[in-house]
């Protein structure tokens, strides 16, 4: 029991951090490594917002603001000085390790003492007959509401213009539109919610630690691979397909502890996850091909 | 009215490979002009299309649209007046959105792309009756992707798209050539009709002479950077296949191929 609540309480923040990875990888059709920069950012911004008595709350928006910012500068890399995709994120996320030393000021935070959004006097007080389900239960909150709200956003025009310029660049250029702006606004929201899944985890698991990041594009692909390959061809949202793929990614990593691996193991099992679910999903289109 | 002054255009420009394409290149097109291009591959056609476009840059002259210098503007910016439909047919769609989101889009064309609701309810007859007279059923099928038609159906929906929003010129860039005969004639005849009801001032490049003569009320013929013939709507109407391709024929002798 103890463990199925863990998944689906870590699967979901997560998830925030996959619909973020959601936006680069399906949308924009942008490589973008920068969320292992943004994720522990978000995550150093909460954890020096709470050591300073601020608000748990206002640390969430803070910290999304702050992934927007890394966000516009992977674009404006990419987009202004013209430097490759996979580059812009690879300069970002190398540079957002040493900001983040820099905003939290040491490479470990503990936050043991203090509110944050999931365990605070008001939360508590409305789980107080059932504190087992209180972190699940805000947690999908979280990642409901950022998921309905990315929803909303996809359906304005400003959203379709974003789906848009991944599609086919050259139809923004026609509708006189400067589709690197489009790209930048695009990585910046992108970053934000990835930024806001780590500030939610850093919450959660009450400390910031500066190599958290490692890793999270790999895990935010694989949850992002998985959802949308299992509900391909359903009526089910890409969106709700992302968050249920991130509680199984999750699920397949508890397993995979469970049989007997090690914590210490956990960055082998991510690729070799990664590695069999690109391979898994890779083998249709090969197939595809050969028939052509 | 659009004007290309004294273009000069060099590709590769410092290497063994430097080939001048355009030398002092002029060309005026007035108003309501329905211009057809045609020319051998490399004499310079997609190339004046782009130059027109801002998709590359030139190495000098000048290139006006109502007597605005426009030389300099970027090239989303200039596509505010312009539209164009290219000859691969996914160029000028998203195949990812449906029908109903790529009409959408394109009828905002000029305006803010903010935060209001992307496809305006209050339009969806209007985009239906603009697809009905495609003759394809797309106006039964709003919700479907774009990606799953076919290339004549993409292509005819991205002439609407094109011509959705008033524009001074409309670019059309061999955009029947990726087709099959019976559905590029009936892009060709949707073009005219496109055209003929918004007066459109067109400039249209094709390789298929039956349509740069059938079509339009100018014909230029390009070869190594100039328009070595440029015929106006009378001269056009006596013009025939068979001239327009014994000067093809001519061409190809003195270039030796």
């Amino acid at each position: 029991m103890g463990i199925i609540i863990g998944v689906l309480e870590q699967g979901l923040i997560y998830g925030v951090m996959a619909l973020g990875i959601y936006i680069t990888y399906k949308i924009l059709d942008f490589p973008d490594l920068t969320v292992d920069g943004s994720f522990p950012m978000g995550a150093a911004v909460t954890a020096a917002l709470l050591t300073k008595g601020v608000n748990p709350y206002l640390a969430l928006l803070v910290s999304f603001l702050a992934g927007a910012v890394a966000g516009i500068c992977t674009g404006l890399i990419h987009v202004k000085l013209k430097v490759r995709d996979l580059l812009s994120g690879i300069i970002m996320m190398t540079a957002l390790y040493s900001i983040n030393l820099r905003i939290t000021g040491k490479a470990n935070v503990p936050i043991f003492s203090n509110e944050t959004v999931l365990e605070n006097s008001v939360v508590n007080s409305v789980f107080a007959k059932i504190p087992v389900f209180q972190n699940l239960i805000v947690a999908l909150i979280i990642a409901l509401v950022v998921k309905f709200l990315l929803d909303a956003y996809l359906k304005t025009k400003s959203g379709y213009l974003l789906r848009a310029v991944g599609d086919n660049e050259n139809l923004v250029t026609s509708l006189a539109k400067d589709q690197g702006r489009v790209k930048i606004i695009g990585l910046a929201i992108a970053n934000a919610m990835v930024a806001l899944g780590g500030s939610v985890m850093c919450q959660q698991q009450r400390f910031f630690e500066v190599s958290m990041g490692t890793g999270t594009m790999v895990i935010g692909l694989a949850s992002v691979i998985i959802g949308t390959n299992i509900f391909k061809n359903t009526k089910i949202k890409p969106t709700t397909a992302v968050l249920i793929g991130s509680i199984i990614y999750k699920g397949c990593v508890a397993f995979a502890i469970w049989r007997g691996l090690k914590a210490t193991d956990m960055k082998l099992i991510t690729s070799a996850l990664f590695l069999i679910i690109i391979v898994v999903t890779m083998d249709r289109k090969r197939k595809v091909k050969g028939n052509a | 009215m659009l004007e290309l002054q004294n273009i000069n255009k060099y590709y590769n420009p410092g290497t063994i490979n430097e080939m001048c394409l355009f030398d002092n290149f002029s060309l005026s097109v007035n108003k309501g002009e329905f211009v057809s291009v045609v020319g051998s591959n490399g004499s310079g056609k997609t190339s004046m299309l782009n130059i027109i476009c801002g998709s590359i840059d030139i190495d000098g002259g000048k290139i006006l649209i109502n007597d605005k210098n426009i030389t300099r503007m970027k090239e989303f910016e200039r596509n505010k007046v312009i539209g164009r439909v290219y000859q691969n047919p996914s160029m000028g769609t998203c195949p990812t959105m449906t029908i109903l989101e790529n009409m959408s889009i394109a009828d905002n064309k000029g305006k803010t792309f903010g935060l209001g609701r992307g496809t305006n309810k209050a339009r969806i007859n209007f985009y239906k009756e603009q697809l009905k007279q495609l003759n394809l059923g797309l106006e039964d099928k709003l919700n479907i992707k774009v990606g799953s038609l076919s290339g004549g159906q993409r292509q005819a929906m991205a002439l609407l798209m094109a011509t959705m929003t008033p524009i001074d010129f409309l670019i059309l860039d061999e955009h029947t050539a990726a087709l099959d005969p019976k559905t590029a004639d009936l892009i060709m005849e949707l073009t005219d009709k496109v055209v003929k009801e918004k007066n459109l001032t067109t400039i249209m490049v094709t390789h298929n002479l039956r349509y740069a003569i059938e079509y339009g009320n100018r014909l230029i013929m390009m070869h190594q950077g100039n328009a070595i013939l440029d015929k106006n709507a009378v001269e056009k109407a006596e013009t025939k296949v068979e001239d327009i391709l014994k000067m093809f024929n001519q061409i190809s002798i003195e270039c030796g191929n």
